[in-house]
């Protein structure tokens, strides 16, 4: 494959299908209902966002779309191919950016492009830095993470995510941890991005604007068991601005879902 | 440049106070010579040749034992963190025997080996060994699950991800052990070359000792001065570099 496939073919987008997963952590004497009967379909190219109190198993539940973690039932395929193992078509942003302090950003987002296999070192190079160009950090390919902001160090977490051109980009509430002004500029980012380079996307967040700003659907999941609850289809046109006055009016239908889901008494089931 | 002058200035200072100290003639000479005459002393076993092969000997043993220790060490540690059944042997004789002070080996080298360079050997690896296992195994205990996690959803498994993830992320406690293995193992080869003579070669703990026995304190001290710079060098050369290089990129230098 040559370069100029690598970086400007996309992968075609992946369709997953999430039947009647359920998922119980068992620590002790203590039991987690944390999934329960969850089906899901996400379209090819969709972007998908999960959101819910606390506790609900939405990260369990990407864990086991990432193949990190096997669901104890209920199928899970991306293109009909049942999920039992991480793999490159879907790549994983976790919460904390999990970069690597040993290796540079350069190192960090080469990390998954030295796996994958049919690339020269030069090739690999070079779609690293076409990534890095692409999430505005072409500067900074010497720099340690340490030396990062925390925007920046998403951002190279999302070139890495990216990098070897994965079908799905599964994303777990990747900016909680930023200010509001940064948080804006990488919505725009992954909207861009998501519409040049055509991955599924399933967004996880407690952010119910984010969801609304970013997603195609939204999902609302309860917990304890964690289920889903109901879904809302965001069809405004993009790129949308999160300050707008129709995604706002989408947003308070969401939180009025939630709260109403949410009610004190599902905290003591179980 | 401007640090490396406040330290020549302040060993300058040490220097003219012992001077200082051995003029005012408060300690008798035999028990505290000048720093002129242990100069003197290091000069002329430099000139011939004793000091040279003694710190050769020396070196090469710490070297040798030191090397084979952290060949040895470095995987163990890995297989106590990999698999419960090591941790819970081998792991735990590690964690016993590190907390015995290395010096300790030396009457059992001694039996085993005999006044050879095997017992010194020994000695050294003994110093060194367990450390390092105690602390690549609890370096390896210490990475956060996230990296490997990441690490496998971008294809890493197995060997890979132990060589290219576990390691470098429990460098920060592993380099830590090899100076503590370094430490243990100097300590202990100065106990054992002090305490035996071994034909096969003087080294500076042997000189050392026959300062000792001649009454010859500018040796003693002279000697000490030596044991002093290399251990200061050892530092400098081989745990600084790393020592910056962890810094650097962990973003722990103050
Ligand atoms: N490894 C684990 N061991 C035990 N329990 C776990 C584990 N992982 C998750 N859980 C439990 O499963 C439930 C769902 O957790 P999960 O992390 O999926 O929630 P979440 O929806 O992502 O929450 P948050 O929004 O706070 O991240 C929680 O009650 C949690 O305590
Ligand atoms: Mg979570």
């Amino acid at each position: 494959m040559s370069l100029a496939d690598e970086v400007s073919v996309e992968a075609p987008a992946a369709k997953l299908s999430i039947s009647g997963v359920s998922k119980r952590f068992v620590s002790g004497q203590r039991s987690v209902h944390a999934l329960d009967d969850v089906s899901l379909d996400v379209g090819e190219g969709e972007f998908v966002c999960l959101v819910g109190p606390s506790g609900c198993g939405k990260s369990t539940l990407l864990n086991l779309v990432a193949g990190l973690d096997l669901a104890d039932s209920g199928q899970i395929s991306a293109d009909g191919i049942p999920i039992n193992a991480p793999g490159r078509d879907r790549m994983v942003m976790f919460q904390e950016a999990a970069l690597f302090p040993w290796l540079d950003v350069l190192g960090n987002v080469m990390f998954g492009l030295r796996r994958k296999p049919g690339l020269t070192d030069a090739e690999r190079r070079e779609v690293a830095e076409f990534y890095l160009r692409l999430v505005g950090l072409e500067k900074f390919h010497h720099a340690f993470v340490h030396e990062l902001s925390g925007g920046m160090k998403q951002r190279v977490a999302l070139a890495r995510a990216l990098a070897p051109n994965p079908r799905v980009l599964l994303m777990d509430e990747p900016f909680g941890a930023l200010d509001a002004l940064t948080r804006e500029q990488l919505y725009g980012d992954i909207q861009r991005i998501w519409q040049q380079r055509k991955k599924t996307i399933v967004f996880v967040t407690h952010n119910v604007r984010e969801a609304a700003c970013l997603g195609d659907r939204v999902v609302l999941f309860s917990p304890h068991p964690g289920r889903i609850r109901e879904q809302f289809k965001i069809d405004l046109p993009r790129p949308r601005d999160i300050n707008s006055v129709e995604l706002a009016r989408h947003a308070t239908a969401i939180t009025a879902a939630l709260k109403n889901h949410v009610r004190p008494e599902a905290e003591v089931a179980e | 440049m401007k640090r490396a002058g406040l330290a020549a200035l302040f060993f300058a200072a040490l220097f003219v106070g012992w001077e200082l100290l051995y003029r005012s003639g408060f300690w008798s000479p035999v028990l505290l010579p000048s720093p002129l005459v242990v100069g003197r002393y290091l000069w002329e076993a430099t000139v011939d040749g004793s000091l040279l092969s003694a710190t050769l000997v020396t070196v090469k043993r710490l070297f040798l034992g030191y090397v084979f220790g952290l060949l040895l060490g470095l995987p163990l540690g890995l297989l106590t963190a990999r698999f419960r059944v090591l941790a819970d042997t081998l792991g735990l004789l590690a964690l016993g025997l590190q907390a015995l002070p290395s010096v300790c080996w030396v009457p059992l080298a001694l039996l085993w080996f005999g006044q050879t360079e095997a017992a010194m050997f020994f000695v050294v690896v003994m110093g060194t060994l367990w450390s390092v296992i105690i602390a690549t195994d609890n370096g390896v205990r210490n990475v956060p699950p996230i990296y490997a996690r990441a690490a496998r959803t971008m294809g890493s498994s197995g060997l890979h991800t132990w060589l290219w993830v576990i390691f470098p992320a429990a460098l920060p406690f592993i380099v830590a052990g090899m100076k503590q293995g370094w430490a243990f193992a100097w300590r202990s080869l100065m106990a054992a070359e002090i305490y035996v003579t071994i034909l096969s070669g003087f080294g500076l703990g042997h000189l050392l000792h026959y300062g000792r026995e001649l009454n010859a304190m500018e040796q003693v001290i002279g000697i000490m001065l030596v044991l002093l710079l290399i251990g200061l060098l050892a530092d400098k050369i081989f745990f600084s570099p790393w020592e910056r290089f962890l810094h650097r990129r962990w973003g722990t230098a103050k």
